[in-house]
């Protein structure tokens, strides 16, 4: 790897070298390295690009890193990863891409990932998405997610895209079984003349199942969001979905939230706020000294925390 | 320390001019100085004019013998001047260590976190991380928005009613509070408060009601006045029945 893969797998995965466990590194659409252990198994896929990960049942406390690395401009990729959980397990998934442009052609990673999670499990999947470069050609990113959740399983995610990507289309597809928990929470800040939407579905079609789907997002200078989601409730479910949008300078954001209950005993609410940074948090932190930008910086980083 | 010299501070309404402040001029260079008055009577609107976050329509104020009028709520904040607010902001992400860290000026954390919070009675262990947000109570976001003014700990300090939602600790604490603060910074404190017993370890009250100062003295010569509804504040004498 040289320094800008470096550089951008610093910044999606915290990693200085190799990690811990299980990985595998994809860097410019070919396998940079690979290690799988006794539990976790990874798979190259031979009818389209990209991986199967099997985790046996009953592994515990393990973890797998699949980040993705784009430095070559005009690169485009669609990349498929299946997910096979088994039932029993704690494990958690630390994904994420980072796409330095330093040239004038778009460069463009399409993450179509696919969660088969079984019965009893806990899953957490972290996900970071990173743009760099100095280049004209655009950093884009339209990840999709299918997610299949399994009896007495809960999910936890965590996606964040604070910087550097241009376009992007984020599209989450998923069904909760019996008893199951998702939990979504997801992070993006836009700059520049960047775009981004975020599309939810989840069906909640097990007994006693739950999702809480939380979004906060800041958009600045020029850039334009859109928020949807749709939650369904076809069982005794509880549902919640929030999304809170700081606007600034001339950006805009659209929330298109929706709710559907198909049972009388599900129970579902959305709550969405879009609005500039109040003048009173602003103004309680310069009463503690802080000038105006370095309050606005405060704010937004506790607020995308 | 603190000198307001013939501030006033109109708004406009509609046709008219209101008049929220009127030529109000007092020092405070005692340890512990009151403000008291009915609601209404523009303590807070004074309060926010000395931290900068209100603009005098007229008037001068003099902090240290330095002309601050023309200065932004930031660069007084530097000159030593804190203001717990009556209403205490919230704020999504920002924990209780996020803001008292800031408030003491430093990233590293050589602040003492858990000794401030425990002077306002709250449990470090228990709030340290949490989120300023809704989730807290009136009671304690105004704890915590004291804790902040002690992890200044700057020379000057407005608590703007600190008793409200205390009940579960007790005015003595708060009052300990302050005389700690006042050993630590050897400055003085303002206090908006409407508690006789606040107002009873001040050594000057300033009674504000309709914007104007009406009464102003020694709490020896005040404070019986008060009690007895002969200044200008009933709704005060109200509350101490
Ligand atoms: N910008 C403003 N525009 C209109 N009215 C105001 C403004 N600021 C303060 N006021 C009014 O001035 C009065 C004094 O307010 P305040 O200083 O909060 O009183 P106190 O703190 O003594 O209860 C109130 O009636 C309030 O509504
Ligand atoms: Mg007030």
């Amino acid at each position: 790897m040289d320094q800008i893969q470096k550089t951008l797998l610093e910044e999606i995965a915290g990693l200085h070298e190799v990690p811990q466990g299980a990985y595998n590194i994809r860097v410019n659409g070919g396998l940079e390295s690979r290690n799988t252990t006794e539990n976790i198994d990874i798979v190259t896929k031979t009818d389209v690009s990209g991986i199967d990960i099997y985790f046996k049942p009953g592994t515990k406390k393990e973890s797998v890193h699949i980040p993705v690395l784009l430095s070559q401009t005009g690169l485009k990729e669609t990349v498929y990863n299946d997910f096979h959980v088994g039932d029993d397990c704690d494990i958690t998934i630390i994904a994420g891409c980072g796409i330095h442009n330093g040239g004038d052609r778009d460069s463009e990673h399409s993450g179509i990932h696919s969660f088969y999670i079984g019965k009893n499990c806990h899953v957490r999947y972290v996900e970071k998405h990173y743009g760099s470069g100095e280049g004209t050609g655009e950093r884009i990113m339209n990840p999709t997610t299918n997610l299949e959740l399994g009896e007495n399983s809960t999910l936890e995610m965590e996606m964040v895209q604070i910087k550097g990507v241009d376009s992007t289309i984020r599209t989450t597809n998923g069904v909760v079984g019996k008893n199951g928990s998702l939990t979504i929470k997801e992070s993006i800040m836009t700059h520049g003349h960047q775009t981004a939407e975020s599309h939810f579905r989840v069906e909640m079609n097990g007994e006693k199942s739950h999702v809480n789907l939380v979004s906060r997002s800041v958009a600045r200078d020029e850039s334009k969001q859109l928020f949807c989601s749709e939650i369904v409730g076809n069982a005794e479910c509880t549902g919640h979905s929030e999304c809170d949008g700081i606007i600034m300078d001339h950006s805009s954001v659209s929330a298109e939230p929706q709710l559907t209950a198909n049972c009388i005993d599900a129970e579902l609410i959305h709550e969405a706020a879009i609005g500039k940074i109040a003048g009173e948090q602003l103004t309680k932190l310069m009463t503690l000294g802080l000038t105006e930008q370095e309050a606005e910086e405060q704010i937004i980083n506790g607020f995308l925390k | 320390m603190l000198e307001l010299k013939n501030i006033s501070y109109l708004v406009d309404e509609q046709s008219t001019t209101k008049e929220i402040i009127r030529d109000v001029s007092f020092k405070v260079d005692e340890r512990f100085v009151a403000i008291t008055g009915p609601n209404g009577g523009g303590k807070s609107t004074i309060a926010k004019i000395v931290a900068g976050i209100v603009k005098p329509t007229s008037g001068r104020i003099i902090f240290d013998g330095t002309d601050i009028t023309d200065m932004n709520i930031t660069e007084r904040a530097r000159l030593g001047i804190s203001y717990a607010f009556q209403q205490p902001v919230r704020f999504k992400g920002i924990t209780v260590k996020d803001l008292i860290k800031l408030a003491a000026g430093n990233e590293k954390g050589n602040v003492d976190i858990c000794g401030v919070l425990s002077e306002v009675g709250l449990c470090a262990k228990d709030y340290i991380n949490r989120e300023v947000n809704a989730s807290l109570s009136g009671g304690e976001l105004k704890r915590i928005e004291i804790a902040m003014i002690l992890a200044r700990g700057t020379k000057f300090s407005i608590f703007d009613e600190p008793e409200a939602g205390i009940d579960l600790w007790s005015f003595q604490s708060l009052i300990k509070v302050f005389e700690k603060m006042y050993e630590r910074t050897n400055g003085s404190i303002l206090i908006i408060s409407h508690q006789e017993r606040i107002l009873d370890i001040a050594d000057r009250i300033v009674v504000i009601a309709n914007g104007e100062v009406s009464a102003e003295g020694k709490k020896e010569d005040i404070l019986p006045e008060l009690l007895a509804g002969t200044a200008a504040c009933p709704a005060l004498t109200e509350k101490m029945k």
